[in-house]
């Protein structure tokens, strides 16, 4: 009887297996962290909180970026050495790399999914790629001045299948227009000293670059680019020396919570708060060094802010209504990104030196659980498939 | 003397010869943390593997053309007007100096 029962178990098990087929998955909850050192990276599901494939050969990934299709089945990664990799994250495979320039920092993809366009340091400009294909559509050289190039800094999409960037030497905003994706039609905005990198409001209406070379941050108003780029927190360190920077920050839209802006000052352990109706700065808050990433939870309630070295194994976490620093602690070594879940009850924390990714409850700063990864730098999922800027 | 032991030598001589070799050397740890400085955190702007981003490539072809103790002197005190920043609270001006010759040897593989 026993056996029988043993026998029928048995049969029904194998049945079930037979019936499941291939699994499904959404892609609401997936995402990748890109393990720098290896060219490689790492498929996770961020509901499961764990790896499920792995994809390898993406070449040099020291600070590469991603941009999602809109279906959020696609993960364009921008290598540095140039480096563009099409992957598919539901069959867990590369589907194209082409090699478009020398020296690239990262990409954006436009209003309509059809254009995915690289910034590049060497030559410096941006390219503009077929998303389905990767075939190379146009190119804008960022020739500021005859036979000078400048390297490209901040690129982000913005309506109108348009991208808006900085050039890093040419110290100018240009907006270029891919309504014809072959005949981009580009305007030039000067901007500042060095611009380092730049965001756009999450609704697509201001880009700001963020200068180095002088205390201040360039905007333009998208819908009103006639007027030109105006600087904002001008001489915001009023001629105090400046603390050295040993890692450049970079900025998103992300930086945007609750109407106002928080954002990295450079050479000064502070975050800068403006108004973003007014453009006014509104505070300041100090924090334990040169941040990196200002990074918003969705919410807008909190701001998580990491720092550059040495001081990179902190993080601080910024109370939005407090307007202060409520948590501070040290997660783990060469803290280099953060990437909240959807909704932010998450945050994941990449710990490069101890090749782990940190995952904490935002409520109570809790740890949830970690995921072993090479050297981890970016992780990014594919809620910013539907974010304007990005 | 076994065969084995006669062809160790000219490795181990070659692999002398071809690290820096200045009277002020860092010891084999300190070299490693200078490396791993170099490739992290000089590696923010130069790149991971050195062929360049937001600062130049520090690769000896790009190199060589220049004065090692200007060189030197730009990672010790940084270079204002650039965003290159002053290394001294991390190194002594001698380990500077061991980076520059490192990087131009093209032994850092």
């Amino acid at each position: 009887m026993k056996l029988l029962r043993l026998f029928c178990g048995l049969v029904l098990v194998s049945l079930l297996a037979a019936c499941a087929g291939p699994q499904l998955r959404g892609t609401g909850d997936l995402g990748l962290i890109i393990e720098r050192a290896s060219g490689r990276v790492a498929l996770i599901n961020t509901s499961a909180q764990q790896v499920y494939a792995r994809i390898d050969g993406l070449g040099d990934l020291s600070h590469a970026s991603v941009v999602y299709s809109r279906d959020g089945r696609y993960a364009y990664v921008f290598g540095r050495d140039g480096g563009l990799s099409k992957l598919d994250l539901l069959e867990a495979r590369l589907v194209k790399r082409v090699l478009q320039s020398g020296n690239a920092i990262g990409g954006s993809i436009s209003q309509d999914g059809r254009i995915v366009v690289a910034q590049n340091y060497t030559p410096g400009g941006i390219k503009a790629f077929d998303a389905e294909t990767l075939e190379l559509l146009s190119e804008v050289p960022a020739e500021y001045a005859p036979g000078r190039f400048s390297k490209v800094v901040g690129l982000a999409d913005v309506p109108g299948n348009k991208f808006a960037y900085a050039l890093f030497e040419g110290g100018e905003i240009w907006v270029s227009d891919f309504s014809d994706p072959k005949k981009p039609v580009t305007q030039r905005f000067p901007a500042g000293k060095q611009p380092y990198d730049g965001l756009v409001t999450p609704d697509g209406r201001y880009f700001l670059a963020g200068l180095f070379g002088e205390d201040g941050i360039a905007l333009l108003d998208l819908w009103q680019p006639e007027k030109g780029a105006r600087k904002i927190l001008e001489n915001y360190g009023r001629g105090e020396e400046k603390l050295p920077v040993f890692k450049m920050p970079h900025l998103r839209g992300w930086s945007v919570a609750q109407g106002k802006a928080y954002l990295p000052a450079i050479g000064r352990h502070e975050v800068l708060v403006v108004d973003v109706a007014t453009w006014r700065e509104v505070g300041r808050i100090p924090v334990r060094g040169q941040p990196v990433f200002v990074m918003a939870r969705p919410d807008g309630r909190q701001v998580w802010v990491n720092f550059a070295f040495p001081d990179n194994g902190k993080m601080d976490v910024i109370d939005t209504l407090a307007g202060q620093v409520v948590h501070a602690f040290e997660p783990g070594k060469g803290i280099l990104h953060m990437e909240f879940a959807p909704r932010g009850e998450n945050v994941w924390l990449s710990a490069r030196d101890d090749h782990k990714v940190l995952i904490y409850d935002t409520a109570n700063f809790a740890k949830r659980g970690e995921i072993a990864a090479d050297n981890p730098s970016g992780i990014f999922f594919t809620s910013r498939a539907v974010r304007i800027g990005f | 003397m076994s065969i084995r032991r006669a062809s160790v030598w000219p490795m181990l001589v070659w692999l002398l010869c071809s690290l820096p070799a200045s009277a002020a050397s860092p010891d084999p740890a300190r070299q490693a943390e200078l490396i791993r400085l170099l490739r992290q955190d000089c590696g923010s702007c130069h790149g991971m593997t050195l062929k360049g981003g937001l600062g130049p490539a520090l690769l000896p072809a790009t190199l060589n053309e220049k004065p090692a103790e200007g060189l030197a002197a730009t990672i010790y005190h940084g270079r204002p007007g650039t965003p290159m920043p002053p290394w001294k609270q991390f190194m002594s001006e001698a380990e500077a100096a061991w980076l520059v010759e490192l990087l131009m040897s093209g032994t850092l593989k």
